[in-house]
């Protein structure tokens, strides 16, 4: 259930978000995480960011789970979002 | 007058008269187009010599478009895959469609286009069919059932009987993506990714292992519903045996570990519908490797395990960090209507 | 590579070499759980060190009560009972959500409150109540869903506030004094919000140390690391990738805007008082338990059930007469079983051969 993980904040509308991540892209709300904006790296949990991580912070996450073959859209084109 | 593209499926459609009879004419015999279907003839009559083989799938899938295919392209494929799960070459297929009331016409020109070119592909004619329409919200848009009849290309008989200690234990390509693609499209979790569903007919794939296997091929079942996990789950229990498989050989789609990681999900128990696990004898292995590789979705198929007769009945996998552990066959509803 | 086998082995060889006496550390998180079974953290243990998991799975701490209000819930007329997929095949009293579903009941599985929300916007005919489970990572979001069903005027959304707070079950736990704990495995994301330093009362009042530890194989291993390295009871962060000592302020205060304290009764904790949380009186419009009152009738608990023991890490899976034989994933007799965070659940479902 304490299921997180870490998503960049790519727009904002509002309260909510469109984050994403190796491209999977979802949407989110920002309620719980005020001060974030476009560019800052967060922890998402049931669809909210509950904190904002610093981006080696989030960057060593992520590699952790490709270590573990958890994660891997590394040579993937199509997980380039822009 | 409706306009173009206006058309609907009505419950006269279905009621055997003239308007079912255009239906047919216009949208079924257009689209899967041969000569044994134009006579529409209530059953088709093929010639064959040799063992023939016999399969039937419903497809449920909702939505019916995902990114990557249609129910249309599912229900070729996944019956086209279960008769190569036998070894047999398809020689016909029968579609029967239970449609809903208000279904527009070009969507159903549209998934009937997309089981043509599956068919072609896969070397096969839809060859005879039947129609029912029911009231709006009996069904999601369209419930396709194919059967499809093959013959048998190869003399020793597969299946989890003829698995031997030792033997070899390969996956075509890489798991996750049919169900990732599915789920996403239906739009329940709100989140989007590039990944598409593998849906293809693997007869070409399986054509190339029986020809590189010889007497050397032992097993073959697609990871539809259930996933990879369940159909090495089965093979244990059928057979008796072990298996001993390395999570690390396990290829899984690019963009699947995100999803499985954001929504709590398992990619090896994912459904696939492009995919396929072989047994082959250890000395066979290589050639059907190479094989599948030069195959038509198979460039990326590798070896996962091996057979053993320890722990026989069960399933090992060894991680990446050097432990073992039993793998199951997953419980609960899992992902609903995923094909 | 950080979490390459040698790497690890290279941390659990530095756990053999300085664990002393040795010692049980108890995770009292759910995705601790399955992370420690997922990659058979505990073959990598030294022998000495045990690692048992505590009251760290919502779901399976839900009180069978609980349970039964949310399964009567379904029963009422125009109701949809939105809730986390982990609660749809848990056994209440009488019959599973699923069971419930499957014979009628309105129940959808939601990934966020928000979407249930959304639900009740959607369709305003429906009463939409969200089943609000977890600990302080997802209070937070609860809470966040209540005020914007509020700001928006969604008046047909309300929720059934079961939400429960660590720290006085740690408490609790540690007064109860079954198992002799040498420190705790704190959970990574409650701490995310709540802050590590809310957990500083372990050391400084029971003289029990802990760390908080993220959820990859390194993370706990370091983490243990940590803990053995202790040389006077003290509460550290393993996890300052995403952790702060004062947590999120925001989250905290919007919880606060929203709950408050009150008793919660605990499978196999019993009753703790204020450590549960209840939607503020001027809330009470979106308070399913003021607006929806039930009678879910009498608990009854499975006989034979040890789950209550398992969750004070009194009774490993293993030692439950029924784990395996006739509680399993696919027929489950407790929480502890059917709850994908439940210990029996990563026990039996990443079981080593020789289990």
């Amino acid at each position: 259930m304490c299921i997180a993980v870490p998503m960049q904040i790519l727009s904002v509308d509002g309260t909510m978000a469109t984050i994403g991540v190796e491209g999977l892209e979802q949407r989110a709300s920002l309620a719980l995480v005020p001060d974030a904006g476009v560019g800052d790296w967060v922890l998402v949990h049931a669809g909210y960011a509950i904190n904002i991580l610093a981006a080696d912070d989030a960057q060593e996450t992520l590699s952790l789970l490709a270590e573990l073959g958890e994660w891997g859209a590394q040579d993937d084109p199509d997980a380039d979002v822009g | 007058m409706t306009e173009p593209g206006g058309e609907r499926i009505l419950l006269g459609h279905g009621s055997g008269g003239r308007l079912y009879r255009d239906l047919v004419n216009d949208v079924f015999v257009t689209a899967f187009a041969n000569p044994v279907l134009d006579r529409l003839d209530d059953a088709a009559v093929l010639a064959s010599s040799g063992r023939i083989a016999v399969t039937t799938d419903s497809h449920v899938v909702r939505p019916l478009r995902f990114p990557g295919g249609d129910i249309g392209r599912l229900s070729v494929a996944g019956t086209v895959n279960d008769l190569a799960t036998a070894a047999a070459r398809p020689l016909a297929l029968a579609a029967a469609f239970v449609i809903e009331e208000g279904l527009p016409l070009d969507e159903l020109r549209a998934l009937c286009a997309s089981m043509a070119s599956t068919a072609e592909e896969a070397g096969v004619d839809v060859v005879t069919g039947d129609t029912k329409v029911v009231e709006r919200g009996a069904c999601d848009g369209v419930f396709i059932t194919t059967t499809g009849v093959g013959e048998v290309v190869v003399q020793h008989d597969l299946g989890a009987g003829s698995v031997c200690d030792g033997d070899a234990v390969l996956l075509s390509g890489e798991i996750g993506a049919h169900a990732v693609a599915v789920l996403a499209a239906r739009g329940e979790f709100h989140f989007r990714t590039p990944v598409e569903s593998d849906s293809a007919p693997l007869w070409r794939l399986v054509e190339a292992a029986v020809a590189a296997a010889g007497p050397g091929l032992r097993f073959l079942r697609d990871p539809t519903r259930g996933g990879l996990t369940t159909v090495l789950a089965e093979l244990a229990e059928e057979s008796g045996l072990g298996l001993e498989i390395e999570e690390e050989a396990i290829p899984v789609a690019p963009g699947v570990h995100a999803v499985c990681e954001l929504l709590g999900l398992d990619p090896l128990t994912l459904a696939n519908e492009g995919k396929m696990v072989l047994v082959t004898a250890p000395e066979a292995a290589d050639a059907v490797l190479d094989a599948l590789r030069g195959a038509p979705y198979g460039a990326g198929a590798v070896r996962i395990g091996s057979v053993t007769a320890a722990h026989g009945g069960r399933v090992a996998l060894r991680t990446r960090l050097g432990t073992r552990r039993v793998l199951d066959m997953p419980v609960g509803e899992l992902l609903p209507r995923i094909c | 590579m950080r979490t390459s086998a040698e790497a690890l082995r290279g941390l659990a060889a530095d756990l053999a070499a300085e664990a002393g006496p040795g010692g049980t550390f108890m995770e009292v998180c759910g995705t601790h759980t399955m992370a420690i079974a997922r990659y058979g953290l505990r073959e990598l243990l030294p022998p000495g060190v045990r690692l048992v998991s505590g009251p760290g799975c919502p779901v399976c701490v839900t009180a069978m009560r609980d349970l039964d209000t949310v399964v009567a819930l379904c029963g009422l007329p125009g109701m949809t009972i939105a809730t986390f997929g982990d609660l749809v095949r848990v056994p209440a009293s009488r019959a599973s959500l699923a069971e419930a579903r499957a014979a009628g009941a309105d129940v959808r599985v939601v990934y966020s409150p928000l979407d249930a929300v959304e639900l009740a916007a959607a369709d305003p005919t429906r009463e939409v109540v969200f089943v609000g489970i977890g600990f302080e990572t997802t209070a937070p979001t609860t809470a966040a869903a209540v005020v914007e069903a509020r700001q928006r005027g969604v008046r047909n959304f309300s929720i059934l506030a079961l939400h429960k707070t660590m720290p006085l079950a740690l408490k609790a736990l540690l007064e109860l004094g079954e198992t002799p704990i040498r420190g705790f495995l704190l959970p990574g994301h409650v701490s995310v919000i709540t802050g590590s330093e809310c957990f500083a009362f372990l050391a400084a009042d029971h003289g029990v140390g802990g760390v908080v530890a993220g959820f990859q194989p390194s993370d706990i291993l370091e983490a243990l690391l940590m803990l053995v390295r202790q040389t006077a009871p003290a509460v550290d962060n393993q996890y300052t990738r995403a952790v702060q000592p004062q947590g999120n302020p925001a989250a905290q205060a919007l919880m606060d805007r929203v709950f408050e304290p009150c008793d919660a009764d605990w499978r196999g904790l019993g009753l703790i008082p204020g450590s549960g949380l209840r939607l503020r009186a001027e809330l009470a419009d979106h308070d399913a338990a003021v607006r929806f009152p039930v009678d879910a009738g009498e608990p009854l608990e499975p006989a034979g059930c040890r789950c209550g023991d398992v969750l004070r890490g009194v009774t490993d899976p293993a030692e439950c007469p029924l784990f395996g034989r006739r509680c399993r994933p696919e027929a489950p007799v407790g929480a502890c079983m059917v709850s994908s965070e439940g210990a029996c659940a990563a026990r039996y479902r990443y079981r080593g051969l020789d289990d």
